[in-house]
């Protein structure tokens, strides 16, 4: 029994220690951001593969998102004679909702695990040790071009997502169910607002934030964990609870932000 | 080489995402960064604008010509004051009548603007001389429904 008790409070003093290492890597991490000089190279480096090589899978995952909204809101809409409203509908559930989560889950499936894989090696190779040796700040050296690269990459990931579901819409609901295509684009731009698009925009920023910070400071803080940390499998282990962790922190947040800002 | 063919497609994929963002924003957003200006703001005073918001379209024909841009309560005269936009290119006569309306039973509430036939145009912050109110279904039907049942 008392066995029993002191596992759940050993478990408690556990994650509360992990989120305030993760707070505080977070906040580090931050702080370095804004330090001047902010070296481009890597920044580009990063974005190429967090940003430009994401795009192609988006545009797949969003393409056929578009296709599926069209196809599943005509026939709801047909019944109630409303065909007219169906570029309205896909546009607002694409900017507000579809077009940033599946965005964010896209990015956490290809580079934020990547990251959180490629940070948790360095760790057990004790690679950042020999950074922090060599009196280079591994905040800055790895950290920083991975956060400027994610936070800059999700807003431009999103609106590209955005407008290729949109697309798709079109292409289900026009090509195929012969909506107008005027009734489709009029409808969307009368009924989408700046501020429809505004949230998307402070989601896909927040979305960014969480994935980079949860991936990378998964593997940069590999050694703390309580069940052996070291070598392959450790790293494997940490990756999965990095991506789960971002999924489903993208899709409180998701939430919380639609919560307070309808 | 290598470099610059990452290069590449980093230009291009911040490219299309800047491209995509500036689509949803002047298209959807109304965002109007470059055609200021060209555009005159004309008032409108109703008893009722219930479902009005802003943004809503000003049609005149049927056409959508300019937006509402605030919706105001005049404390004093107890009426609600609507500003609208609408471009230097439209002339309206100073008896036009601004009448808010529904497209469809379900849909959204516009203004609708009847042309007039004075010789004068309105000017920036001139006021419609008539107006018509938003039509409330509902006071319509129990109007009709409570009239027939005090006619028996």
């Amino acid at each position: 029994m008392i066995n029993m008790i002191s596992r759940l409070g050993q478990s408690v003093i556990y994650n509360c220690e992990q989120a305030g290492y993760l707070t505080l890597f977070l906040l580090r991490a931050l702080g370095r951001m804004f330090s001047w000089p902010i070296k481009l190279g890597p920044i580009i480096k990063q974005l190429h593969f967090i940003g430009a090589k994401s795009t192609f899978v988006i545009v797949t995952a969003s393409l056929t998102i578009g296709l599926v909204l069209g196809l599943q809101l005509y026939y709801e809409l047909n019944k109630f004679g409303a065909v007219d409203r169906l570029g309205t509908v896909v546009a607002l559930s694409m900017i507000r909702e579809m077009g940033p989560v599946v965005t964010a889950l896209m990015v956490i499936g290809r580079a934020g695990s990547a990251m959180c894989a490629e940070v948790g090696i360095m760790r057990t190779d004790e690679q950042l040790d020999a950074l922090e040796c060599m009196a280079i700040d591994p905040y800055r050296f790895l950290m920083v071009p991975k956060f400027w690269a994610t936070i800059i990459s999700l807003p431009l990931l999103v609106a590209i997502s955005d407008v290729v579901g949109i697309l798709g819409g079109y292409v289900a609901g026009v090509w195929i169910f012969d909506v107008p295509s005027g009734a489709y684009f009029y409808g969307m731009y009368s009924s989408v607002d700046w501020v429809d698009i505004n949230m998307g925009l402070v989601k896909s920023f927040v979305f960014g934030l969480i994935i980079v910070w949860i991936s990378t400071g998964k593997g940069f803080l590999l050694h703390l964990d309580r069940e052996g940390s070291y070598g392959a499998e450790g790293v494997s282990r940490i990756t999965t609870q990095a991506v789960v962790l971002a999924s489903i922190s993208v899709l409180v947040a998701d939430y919380l932000i639609s919560a307070f800002m309808i | 080489m290598r470099q610059l063919k990452v290069e590449f497609y980093v230009g291009l994929f911040v490219i299309a995402g800047i491209a995509a963002l500036a689509y949803m924003a002047v298209k959807m957003g109304d965002l109007n960064l470059f055609e200021q200006d060209n555009s005159y703001q004309v008032v409108g005073r109703f008893t009722s604008v219930s479902g009005l918001k802003d943004g809503a379209s000003v049609e005149l024909s049927g056409v959508k010509l300019g937006k509402v841009t605030s919706i105001i309560y005049d404390t004093e005269r107890q009426e609600a004051v609507v500003t609208m936009q609408v471009p230097n290119t439209v002339k309206l006569s100073t008896d036009s009548i601004a009448s808010v309306r529904t497209s469809g039973i379900i849909g959204d509430k516009y203004i609708k603007v009847t042309p007039g036939g004075e010789e004068d145009f309105m000017q920036e912050g001139d006021e419609f001389e008539q107006t018509e109110s938003a039509l409330d279904i509902e006071e319509l039907i129990s109007k009709f429904v409570f009239s027939t049942g005090d006619d028996k």
